[in-house]
């Protein structure tokens, strides 16, 4: 019987041969995993290159931005909005905005391959959650960075000058914990067959809080931008928001290698 | 003689309730080649799939490289090098970007991804994105990608699909026999198509290799054992010396 043949039945050829082979002890001959930061700062490259290419998530939800605030003004038949409602508006906005990105998160990667790739790498699984939600923070800063002063000039009818810091605070804290449950919703989603449906009924919900919390916290700011007095924004609903966003962050953060799972 | 590269038995794997592989038992030595024969839906990618640690076993014990999987798939990861039907690479970037980003993922140096572009007849087109590549080129773009972090074990499925004679002729020192972890180039044991002569010290210092093909004549010229699948179960496996491509064709009758 030959050397193959022997194996081919399963048998070890010799007692160093395939034992040697199944040990698994000290020496596993295993590669070092690549560091956790550089490999999130190579998938945020990626990321933020393909965006930067197919310009398929942030022209789409700043436009749906854009457009909302115009069908608001139309039909709100106001010359201006402030406080409750016009954080409302804001907030609902947006969030609705972001859920366009959220839905394309993983596209790229589920049908290009990108998943697989990324999982024969020696790379801590969560670098890619990590990444992911920090090239959708950076989306939401520049849909923000267009749709914010389209709001003032479309339906705030105010200067956002003195409320600017306090408002630019209180969204980057909302968009936290909206690009850690987005990510990790994008993530479930984008492997099913109805993914389009499926990220927006799951995210929702879990952006709810946010709303909340959010809406809560930027009403007395937008008081502020028309009387020029108002206050900052309540200590208890940032506190709100800091505290879902270290919850979503930590529950993502623990469950997104299982969604990877075969 | 050199120690089990992979070690197979009784390996399962559905999806839903369809046995995808049933009972696949087999054993290949480091530095050998495997070559999966078996018509479309017999199980070959899915083999390779399980081997690559993508997708668990449901039975059976799995060792790739010595480590059981999937409790040990962590340990195999980086050390795998996967040539899939998709080329695993991102259309909108170019060869340069996506082998480097994945040259970041397995920590190899920037010098690798020039050396492969070289290799690889690429440069000329390395800078443009791969949706405007012929399939041939993204082909080499995806063997680069495949061989990046110079893997032990080389899962090949159909790796000379879209390639014209020239383009075989390039990256046979990558993934042809004999290519090693070393960057050899083939050696003489690929000389007689056989594959007998894949046993002598030549071949003790090149990849293992697991390759899925539908060339009867092709595949046996490239393997030391040759596995038969149908409907996801072994009808083949012996020495590639004691088969002729007749006897693989009949698989897919």
């Amino acid at each position: 019987m030959s050397e193959l043949q022997q194996l081919a039945a399963g048998e070890p050829a010799d007692a160093s041969g395939a034992g040697a082979g199944m040990d698994t002890s000290a020496d596993t001959g295993a590669r070092a995993q690549t560091g956790f930061w550089s490999a999130v700062g190579a998938l945020l490259r990626k990321e933020l290159l393909v965006e930067l290419r197919t310009l398929e998530s942030v022209p789409g939800m700043s436009l749906f931005a854009l457009s909302t605030f115009a069908v608001f003004h139309f039909a709100l038949q106001r010359s201006s909005v402030e406080g409750d409602l016009a954080a409302g508006i804001l907030w609902v906005t947006l969030l609705f905005a972001a859920i366009l990105g959220v839905n394309r998160l993983f596209v790229a990667d589920a049908d290009q391959g990108g998943f697989d790739a990324f999982l024969l790498a020696p790379v801590d699984r969560s670098a890619l959650f990590v990444a992911k939600a920090l090239a959708l923070l950076a989306y939401l800063a520049v849909l923000e960075l267009i749709a914010v002063p389209a709001f003032a000039l479309l339906l705030l009818g105010a200067p956002l000058g003195p409320a600017l810091g306090g408002l630019a605070g209180t969204l980057a804290l909302g968009d936290v914990g909206v690009a850690a449950i987005g990510t990790l919703i994008a993530a479930i989603a984008v492997r099913t067959r109805s993914r389009d449906l499926l990220g927006p009924l799951l995210a929702l919900p879990l952006f709810v809080p946010i709303v909340i919390a959010g809406s809560r916290a930027v009403a007395p700011l937008l008081v502020q931008a028309h009387r020029g007095a108002g206050g900052g924004p309540p200590t208890r609903w940032l506190l709100t928001l800091g505290l879902y966003d270290l919850l979503f962050g930590l529950i993502a953060y623990a469950v997104f290698d299982f969604l990877l799972e075969d | 003689m050199s120690a089990a590269a992979l070690q197979l038995e009784g390996l399962v794997r559905r999806f839903g309730e369809r046995e995808a592989l049933s009972d696949v038992s087999l054993s290949l030595p480091a530095g050998r080649t495997l070559v999966v024969f078996g018509p479309n839906g017999a199980g070959k990618s899915t083999l390779l799939r399980v081997l690559a640690t993508l997708l668990r076993p449901h039975a059976g014990a799995v060792s790739v490289l010595g480590m059981r999987l999937p409790e040990q798939s962590w340990a195999v990861r980086g050390r795998v090098g996967v040539l899939a039907h998709e080329p695993l690479l991102y259309r909108e970037l170019s060869a340069r970007e996506n082998l480097r980003f994945h040259a970041r993922l397995h920590a190899v140096g920037e010098e690798r991804v020039a050396q492969l572009l070289d290799e690889l007849g690429l440069h000329a087109r390395a800078d443009e994105p791969l949706r405007t590549l012929s399939r041939g080129t993204v082909q080499r773009v995806a063997i680069a990608r495949a061989v990046l972090h110079e893997p032990e074990l080389l899962l090949l499925d159909e790796p000379y699909a879209n390639l014209d004679p020239a383009a075989v002729e390039l990256v046979a020192p990558l993934i042809g026999r004999g290519a090693g972890a070393d960057g050899a180039g083939p050696d003489g044991a690929a000389a007689d198509g056989t594959g007998a002569g894949a046993a002598g010290a030549g071949a003790a210092r090149s990849r293992t290799r697991v390759i899925c093909s539908h060339d009867p004549s092709g595949g046996l010229a490239e393997a030391d054992l040759v596995l038969g699948l149908r409907g996801g179960r072994p009808a083949l496996l012996r020495d590639a010396a004691e088969i002729d491509a007749a006897e693989v064709a009949e698989l897919y009758r």
